[in-house]
């Protein structure tokens, strides 16, 4: 089992099962890819991990608690942090703000892991009085990271982190990503660039209509002629 | 008691039979004239409170200037039917013609702007210039025309009077009034947020009222008009005519028979007296329920016709209506429209009913507050649920008050008779009507949102 | 000269029926639209409610100051309601977040649409409405008392020696003074503390700030409070500068809903600034320049009507036809807020 697991998740939003049963799981200082086909339930199988999606069945675990029953902001007090695809900074607030609104639960000094923020993403730092709304796609998507980051999170659930940005952009963010996986960091990770994110990924989950497809090290994904076939364009 | 909820039908009908009993109750325990009397204001609260649900039931657009509407319908009753005063006319109405062609001048002048012009600071300036250009040249004729009619015969008149039509003419009247109010606000506030027309409404229906306060030369404003023709007759000639004494006389032979000869006379101009008033009555109350049938039946079947069908489908939905193409805007404007309408209509009548025009008793509590209640707890989107939210709630609003004053009075038994406090309670009474109204509202709303008659939802196959 | 002096008197003339009352007034606006503000940006309503929260409150201020009063507790040179003032704010207070508990938190659970917390918000408005005629009745009630000015206008006349006085009354330099402190500490609330960024990052952005550990109930409880608190405060000096009456604390939900509205809904400096623009575009409209323009004008040119653009009766259209404007025009307002 690891660190962070959905076991056997199946349900969906009132209508017809998105989840049929599917596992998903990351360990610490590991990075997990959730991949697969539009339509696939990769962003719902994230949303049921984190407890926004009624289950019908399954469970999550982590580190070896049930933690299935508890709502979003507990997990959030659990250590667990959620970067959403879209709307994921507070756009009038200013970039420090959003990060302290990310420390929001915490009582102690923030300035250290803020300073480990902005050694991350020097970009914010020069512009951490203006508003994260008038900040480039690309900015953004690091002070949502930042702010997700600021919670000292033992997982990191991350939902397209690369959508809408360009390729020198992707290329920065997934370094950043592989370097926050450095700290021990569970990284799970939803994306549409298959190739790019099973490039960096530790391990790779391709969902099918709610289903496991293929399960393997990124690598060996990315090496499959069939994974290689059907999801990554030949 | 699961019959009652599963039937729509025999819910319905033990409703109104409910409503008839405490009505007749009413007739025996207080008096038939008070039960009638109350009976008219039902029959026009429901039609307002079908107006509303109109609105609300089947478009879930939320209008908080039911009174100003109404109050449209009142100033069209007047208009309609009082004679028109000439002397006035001769004073002010060349000045006053000259002002409404200025203000069609200046509105096709803006029109024109806005069409000719391109977007941007150069047109907002020329409309601006317009606007306030305009509002001086048409108060050049306007001011001189308000101040020679206001001052013909001002105690008796002061006003232009009407067209001396028939008063009942003004019940279309009214609508179209409100009608065209309703498109104006609905142009402006619809199709944004819904609190927005919720609060351009509040606004209307107060400035609606300030105007027919305040606008002496059209309305006598506060000194009110009397005396507003009727469509049914009245007492005094029907107490002079033959034919009614005869009537009575008839009606009553059994216990006349039994009295003296003088006796019989005093007993029959008694008998006359009270029956005429009943009579009247009983006139209105058939032209209110013709109305009122009417307007019911239009209802019931725009409501199951496909074009209600569509409201619905767009209430329940507005992003997919908006996707499958339906412009729910236009249509959230035809619905405010007819239904302001027939707010119109109803407060026509009941300017109708009270023979007078007096813009100072209009009152929020009265008309926009007590109607919403009259449509939440009658059962939103459902018509006849309208129509006995309408009858109930104008019922329990009328016998509250003595209800409220006789509990307040076995309250404060204990306490001495000058007691300010006792004094203070019972006085106050009457504000604890809106309390109760209020939270009659908010536990219909939270515990049974159906409301007595809920909306009877058809599947489709 | 002469006419420098008559340039003098006419802006001082102007001051006098405009600028001072339009001054407090637009405070006491600007308060009132702050709380609506406030509420739509955290509850995402119209609270309609809010001119009879705004009357609950002074009702409360007005009882306890006539008891004071009648034990001779005063200010001296300040009105007694300030003593009295704390605790209708926390009655309001205690009103509001009760009202939270019965009412709105229902529908906020099961995440109702919006127009069901504005008629829900109807509801509450009558029943207020109903709790203060009961209790106070609905006629006119004076409470004033303490200094009636600051400036008088015999005393400003004597010692500038123009023909035209200023008078400043008390309240309005009150109102003036404490709405700007209001408004700087509200500020500093929500722009320093914990507490008020996190009201702010949950207006901007609901899901991300639950997701942040924000605790939505607490927000919502601050929320309450700290708008029970700018009602009854502008409610009091409101009452203070005019009179006390129930349904004139109603009617002036149109100019708040107008002033919010104007600067942007669920912007808190868009309030402010819409209630000074609501305020004197008012005051402006329903002054009559008559003597005014007798001071600016040469005698050839003396206007013989009021020069009344409209009269006082219609000062509500004034604040109606804002609003149309602005929904036509800018419906996100000055400084572009949620379009509601």
């Amino acid at each position: 089992m690891s660190f962070l697991t959905g076991e056997n998740l199946t349900g969906g939003y009132g209508g017809a099962d998105i989840l049929k049963g599917c596992t998903v799981g990351v360990e610490r200082g590991k990075i997990a890819v959730i991949v697969g086909p539009n339509g696939a339930g990769k962003s719902t199988a994230m949303k049921a991990m984190l407890g926004m999606l009624k289950m019908r069945e399954g469970r999550v675990m982590l580190d070896d608690r049930d933690i299935t029953d508890l709502s979003p902001q507990a997990r959030v007090g659990e250590g667990m942090a959620f970067v959403p695809q879209t709307s994921n900074v507070f756009v009038g607030l200013t970039v420090q703000e959003n990060l302290e609104m990310g420390a929001f639960l915490r009582e102690d000094d923030i300035s250290e892991t803020m300073d480990q923020v902005f050694e991350l993403f020097p970009i914010l730092k020069d512009k951490r009085d203006q508003a994260a709304g008038e900040l480039s796609g690309g900015q953004r998507q690091q002070v949502a990271v930042g702010r997700a980051l600021m919670t000292r999170p033992q997982v990191l659930m991350l939902d397209e982190p690369t959508a809408g940005v360009s390729p020198i952009v992707m290329d920065e963010l997934f370094d950043r990503i592989l370097e926050i996986r450095q700290t021990g960091v569970a990284i799970l990770m939803v994306e549409q660039n298959a190739r790019q994110a099973l490039a960096i990924a530790d391990k790779g989950y391709v969902l099918v209509t709610g289903e496991n497809r293929y399960t393997d090290t990124g690598e060996a994904l990315l090496a499959d002629p069939d994974v290689r076939k059907s999801f990554l364009g030949g | 008691m699961s019959a009652l909820t599963a039937n729509p039908r025999l819910r319905a009908t033990a409703a109104f039979a409910v409503m008839a009993a405490l009505l007749v109750l009413v007739g025996f325990a207080q008096s038939w004239s008070l039960a009638l009397a109350i009976i008219n204001l039902c029959l026009i609260s429901a039609i307002m409170a079908l107006g509303v649900n109109i609105q609300w039931g089947y478009a879930g657009l939320f209008n908080v200037g039911i009174m100003g509407f109404a109050a449209l319908g009142g100033v069209a009753a007047l208009l309609v039917s009082m004679p028109a005063v000439p002397e006035a006319w001769a004073a002010g109405g060349v000045n006053l013609a000259f002002s409404a062609l200025a203000l069609i001048a200046t509105i096709v002048a803006i029109i024109a702007c806005m069409r000719l012009m391109r977007r941007g600071p150069g047109r907002t300036l020329a409309i601006v210039v317009l606007v306030v250009g305009g509002f001086f040249f048409i108060r050049v004729f306007y001011d001189p025309a308000v101040t020679a009619i206001e001052a013909v015969d001002s105690a008796k008149t002061g006003y232009l009077g009407g067209l001396g039509l028939p008063i009942v003419l003004s019940w279309f009247v009214g609508g179209l009034f409100a009608a065209g109010a309703a498109w104006l606000v609905g142009k402006v506030a619809l199709g944004l947020r819904s609190d927005y027309l919720a609060i351009a409404t509040l606004g209307i229906s107060e400035i609606i009222i300030t105007m027919l306060k305040n606008e002496d030369w059209l309305t006598r404003g506060v000194k009110n008009v009397t005396g507003l023709p009727r469509p049914v007759p009245y007492e005094i000639n029907l107490q002079s005519s033959d034919r009614f004494i005869g009537w009575v006389e008839w009606l009553y032979s059994g216990r006349l028979a039994d009295l003296g000869d003088s006796e019989r006379a005093a007993a029959l101009q008694q008998l006359v007296i009270e029956n005429s008033s009943l009579f009247v009555k009983l006139c209105y109350a058939g032209l209110f329920t013709i109305v009122l049938l009417v307007v019911l039946m239009l209802s019931v079947l725009a409501l199951n016709s496909p074009w209600g069908r569509m409201m619905r489908a767009i209430r329940d939905n507005e992003v997919s209506a908006g996707a499958m193409g339906k412009n729910v805007t236009k249509r959230h404007l035809q619905i405010f429209v007819l239904g302001s309408a027939v707010v119109g209509i109803a407060g026509a009548m009941l300017t109708t009913l009270d023979g007078q025009f007096t813009p100072g008793t209009y009152n929020p509590l009265r008309f926009t507050f007590l109607v919403w209640v009259m449509v939440i707890v009658g059962g939103s989107g459902n018509n006849l649920g309208a129509v006995i939210g309408g009858f109930l709630i104008w019922f329990m609003w009328v016998e509250a008050e003595p209800v409220g004053t006789w509990l307040m009075g076995v309250l404060t038994a204990g306490m001495a008779e000058d007691n300010r406090l006792r004094a203070h309670l019972i006085d106050s009474a009457q504000h604890m009507r809106l309390f109760v109204m209020g939270l009659l509202l908010l536990i219909v709303l939270r515990f049974s949102p159906g409301g007595l008659l809920p909306e009877v939802v058809r599947r489709q196959s | 000269m002469d006419y420098l002096i008559d340039v003098i008197n006419a802006l001082v003339l102007f001051s006098n029926f405009v600028l001072v009352p339009g001054l407090a007034y637009g405070s006491q606006l600007a308060l009132g639209a702050l709380g609506v503000t406030l509420v739509f940006g955290i509850l995402r309503f119209a609270n309609f409610a809010h001119g009879d929260t705004m009357a609950f409150g002074t009702m409360v201020t007005i009882l306890l100051t006539w008891w004071l009063q009648s034990v001779g507790v005063g200010l001296g040179f300040l009105p007694t309601a300030l003593i009295a003032l704390p605790v209708g704010i926390a009655a309001t207070a205690l009103l509001v977040v009760f009202t939270d508990k019965a009412v709105y938190r229902y529908y906020r659970a099961r995440k109702a649409v919006p127009v069901v917390f504005v008629m829900v918000s109807v509801g509450v408005m009558f029943m207020t409405n109903g709790v203060v005629r009961f209790i106070i009745g609905p006629d006119d009630r004076r409470f004033s008392d303490g200094e009636r000015f600051l400036v008088k206008a015999r005393t400003f006349k004597e010692v500038t020696g123009l023909s035209e006085g200023l008078a400043i009354r008390t309240t309005q330099g009150l109102t003036v003074v404490i709405a700007i402190a209001l408004v700087v500490a509200l500020f500093w609330f929500l722009q320093k503390t914990k507490t008020g960024k996190a009201m702010r990052a949950y207006s901007d952005n609901e899901d991300l700030a639950l997701l942040s550990g924000i605790n939505p109930d607490r927000i919502v409880l601050v929320t309450w409070v700290i708008a029970a608190a700018l009602a009854t405060i502008a409610g009091v000096l409101y009452g203070l500068d005019k009179s006390f009456k129930p349904f004139t604390y109603f009617q002036l939900l149109l100019p708040i809903f107008a002033a919010a509205i104007v600067g942007g809904i669920g912007q808190p400096v868009g309030a402010i600034v819409g209630g000074y623009v609501v305020a004197f575009s008012e005051v402006t409209i329903t002054y009559a320049y008559k003597k005014f323009l007798i001071y600016l004008l040469p005698e050839s040119l003396e206007p013989d009507g009021l020069m009344q653009l409209l009269s006082t009766d219609y000062k509500l259209a004034v604040s109606f036809l804002i609003l149309v404007a602005v929904l036509l025009v800018r419906p996100t307002g000055i400084f572009s807020g949620r379009l509601l």
